[in-house]
C-alpha cells in the first residue's frame, strides 16, 4: 500500500475536525501568545536586551533561582528516592495515607503553601521557634526559597521513581545475592542503576518546576532586592512598572532555560524507552 | 526472564528473604527518616493552615468567608474554573482522539506542544496575555477603542487559567486512548453505528474515569492558580480577586486569621481533590489491566 504523505487512511471518522479544532485551540491559547515574548524581544535592540538580561539584580535573581532549585531538586532527589523506596518495599501503619500525601504539594495551591510555610518558619513559628536559638534564620532568607522549592518539587521524584520501582523484578536481586553480592552490593549494582533514569527525570521536572516558581517563594522570600529575589518575581516588578520591554527580555532567557530543560527529560525520556525496548 | 527465577529457587527461604531485605534496624530508620521528611515538609504545612485559621475561634472564621469581597473571590474562581475546565475538556477529547485513534505525520510534535504550558513559569503565561491584550499590547489599541476590557478584568483571568490548566485531561487521555486501541470503534462501524453513537456509546465509556480524573485535576489547579493570575488580575477587591489573590491580599495587611480562613478552604479543596484522585487512580489502573488481558488473551 502507497503511503500518504500525510495521514494514514482510517475507516474511523472525526479525524479532520478533531484535528483542525485542537490544533487551532492549540495555536490560540498556547502558541500564538507565547510568540509575543519573541516577537516583543525582537522590537528592541540587543544593546538594550543585554543590559536588562545581564544588570546586577538580574544577575543576582539567576544565581539565586537556579542555585536554589538545583539545591531544592537535589534534597528532593534524595529524599524522593527514600520516599519512593519506604512506600514500595516496606509495611508500615497508615501507609496508603501516606502515599496519598505526597500528592499535597500538587494540590495545594501556592500562594496556600506560601504562607503557611513562611507562618511555620517566622521566628515566632512552630519550626523557626526551634531555629532562631541556634542563629539560623529561614523565613525572608535564601533559605527559605530552598525551602519552598522542596516542597513544590517532591511530588516528581515520588511519582517518576515510584512505578520503576514497583515493576523492578525482585528476582534479579535474588539473582545478585545467590551470587555472593551483598545488599549493599545488589542495591548499587542492581537495583539503583535500574532507576536511575526515573530518578534523573524526576530531578529535571522538579528543577524546572522550581526554576519558574512564583506563588510559594514571594511569601517566604521577603523579597530583599539583590539577595532573596527569584527571577519571576524580577518580571512581575517590571511589569507593575509598565516596564514590558524589560519583563519580556528577563522571560525570554527564563523561557529559553526551560525548554532547554524540557528537551533534555525528553532525551533522557527517549533513552530510557529505546533501552528497555532492546533489552 | 525465567533463569533469575530458578537461581531465586534453589535458595533457601530464609536466605532467600534474606536477601530481599535490609536488616531490622536499618529498616525502621530509613522509613523513620522518610517519614520525618514527609511530616516536616508536607504534613506540617497542611496543619499550620487550619491551626491558624482557627485560632481566633469560628466566628472570626465564618466571618472572613462570609464577607462580600471573600463570597466575590470564591465567586469569581469558580467562574474561572467553570470556563477553563469544560474548555480544555473539549480540546483534551478532541486531541487524543486524532492523537491517539489516527497515524499522522508530526504527530510527536504535537504531544509534545500540548506539554508546553507546564514547563513555563506561572508568571510568563501572565505576561503573554499581557503583552497580547493589554493597552500596550498588539490588540491593545483596538480593543480600547471598543470599550473591551481583558487584562485587568475578569476575561484576562480566564484566559490566563486555561493556559496554564491546558494539558491536564489531553495527557490523561491520549496514554488511556492509544492502550485501548482501535478495534472497538471499528466493529461498532461495521455494525452501523453513527459517528456520535460511536462517541457516546464506546470511547466515551472506555475513557470516562480518566477523563473524571483529567478534569479533577484540572479543576484543583483552575482555583488555586496564583502566579499567573495575579499579573492579569489587576488585584481590584470585590471585581478582579480569585481566592489565591484574596489570601495574598489579607495575608499583607496583617489580617492572619482572614487570610488562613480563605486558604483552608483551598486546603480543604486540595484535599479532596487527592481522595477522589486516590479513588479515580485505582479505577484507572484496573481499566489498565483490563486492557492488558485482553491483549494476552488476544496473542494465546
Amino acid at each position: 500500500m502507497r503511503t500518504p504523505f500525510f495521514k494514514s487512511r482510517s475507516i474511523l471518522p472525526g479525524f479532520w475536525p478533531a484535528f483542525a479544532f485542537s490544533t487551532l485551540y492549540l495555536g490560540l491559547i498556547v502558541l500564538l501568545p507565547l510568540s509575543a515574548i519573541f516577537l516583543k524581544t525582537a522590537t528592541t535592540t540587543w544593546a538594550h536586551f543585554w543590559s536588562v538580561v545581564s544588570s546586577p539584580s538580574v544577575l543576582a535573581s539567576y544565581r539565586l533561582s537556579f542555585g536554589a532549585a538545583f539545591l531544592a531538586a537535589l534534597v528532593n532527589a534524595v529524599f524522593g528516592f527514600l520516599v519512593a523506596w519506604v512506600l514500595v518495599r516496606y509495611q508500615f501503619p497508615g501507609k496508603r495515607f501516606v502515599d496519598a500525601l505526597v500528592d499535597l504539594p500538587f494540590a495545594l495551591p501556592t500562594a496556600v503553601a506560601g504562607i503557611a510555610l513562611t507562618t511555620l518558619y517566622a521566628e515566632n513559628g512552630w519550626i523557626g521557634r526551634l531555629l532562631a536559638p541556634l542563629g539560623i534564620r529561614v523565613a525572608f532568607t535564601p533559605l527559605g526559597v530552598l525551602v519552598a522549592l522542596i516542597f513544590i518539587g517532591l511530588p516528581f521524584v515520588v511519582r517518576s521513581v515510584q512505578p520503576v520501582l514497583q515493576d523492578a523484578d525482585r528476582e534479579i536481586e535474588d539473582a545478585a545475592a545467590s551470587l555472593g553480592a551483598s545488599r549493599w552490593q545488589t542495591f548499587t549494582r542492581v537495583v539503583f542503576p535500574l532507576v536511575r533514569p526515573a530518578l534523573l527525570a524526576g530531578f529535571a521536572m522538579a528543577f524546572a518546576r522550581a526554576l519558574g516558581e512564583y506563588g510559594s517563594v514571594v511569601f517566604i522570600s521577603g523579597n530583599l532586592p539583590m539577595r532573596t529575589e527569584v527571577t519571576p518575581l524580577l518580571i512581575v516588578t517590571r511589569l507593575e512598572q509598565y516596564d514590558y520591554t524589560g519583563a519580556t527580555a528577563i522571560a525570554l532567557v527564563m523561557l529559553v532555560a526551560s525548554f532547554v530543560l524540557l528537551l533534555g527529560i525528553n532525551i533522557v525520556q527517549w533513552r530510557t524507552r529505546r533501552f528497555s525496548e532492546t533489552s | 526472564m525465567a533463569h533469575p527465577a530458578i537461581l531465586g529457587d534453589q535458595l533457601s527461604e530464609p536466605a532467600r528473604r534474606d536477601s530481599r531485605r535490609e536488616p531490622a534496624a536499618l529498616r525502621w530508620s530509613l522509613t523513620l527518616a522518610a517519614l520525618g521528611f514527609l511530616a516536616l515538609f508536607v504534613a506540617l504545612p497542611l496543619l499550620v493552615v487550619f491551626s491558624q485559621a482557627l485560632q481566633k475561634g469560628l466566628a472570626v472564621y465564618w466571618a472572613a468567608i462570609r464577607e462580600p469581597d471573600a463570597l466575590a473571590a470564591i465567586r469569581l474562581t469558580l467562574l474561572a474554573a467553570a470556563i477553563a475546565v469544560p474548555l480544555n475538556l473539549v480540546f483534551g477529547l478532541a486531541a487524543a482522539w486524532a492523537i491517539a485513534k489516527f497515524q499522522f505525520r508530526g504527530k510527536n510534535v504535537l504531544v509534545t506542544l500540548i506539554d508546553l504550558p507546564f514547563a513555563v513559569s506561572p508568571v510568563i503565561a501572565g505576561l503573554i496575555f499581557v503583552l497580547m491584550f493589554g493597552a500596550q499590547g498588539w490588540l491593545g489599541p483596538w480593543l480600547g477603542r471598543h470599550d473591551l476590557e481583558i487584562i485587568f478584568a475578569v476575561p484576562g483571568i480566564v484566559l490566563a487559567t486555561v493556559f496554564v490548566t491546558f494539558p491536564f485531561v489531553a495527557r490523561e487521555l491520549i496514554p488511556l486512548m492509544q492502550a485501548q486501541g482501535t478495534e472497538e470503534e471499528q466493529a461498532a462501524l461495521v455494525l452501523g453505528a453513527g459517528a456520535w453513537q460511536l462517541f457516546r456509546r464506546i470511547t466515551l465509556p472506555n475513557v470516562k474515569w480518566s477523563l473524571l480524573y483529567g478534569a479533577i485535576l484540572c479543576t484543583a489547579r483552575a482555583m488555586g492558580e496564583f502566579g499567573a493570575v495575579s499579573v492579569v488580575s489587576g488585584h481590584i477587591r470585590g471585581q478582579t480577586n480569585t481566592m489565591p489573590l484574596h489570601v495574598e491580599i489579607l495575608y499583607n495587611e496583617y489580617n492572619f486569621a482572614a487570610a488562613f480562613a480563605v486558604a483552608s478552604l483551598l486546603a480543604l479543596l486540595a484535599l479532596v481533590t487527592l481522595g477522589v484522585k486516590r479513588i479515580l487512580e485505582w479505577r484507572i489502573r484496573q481499566l489498565h489491566r483490563d486492557i492488558a488481558a485482553l491483549a494476552e488473551a488476544g496473542e494465546a
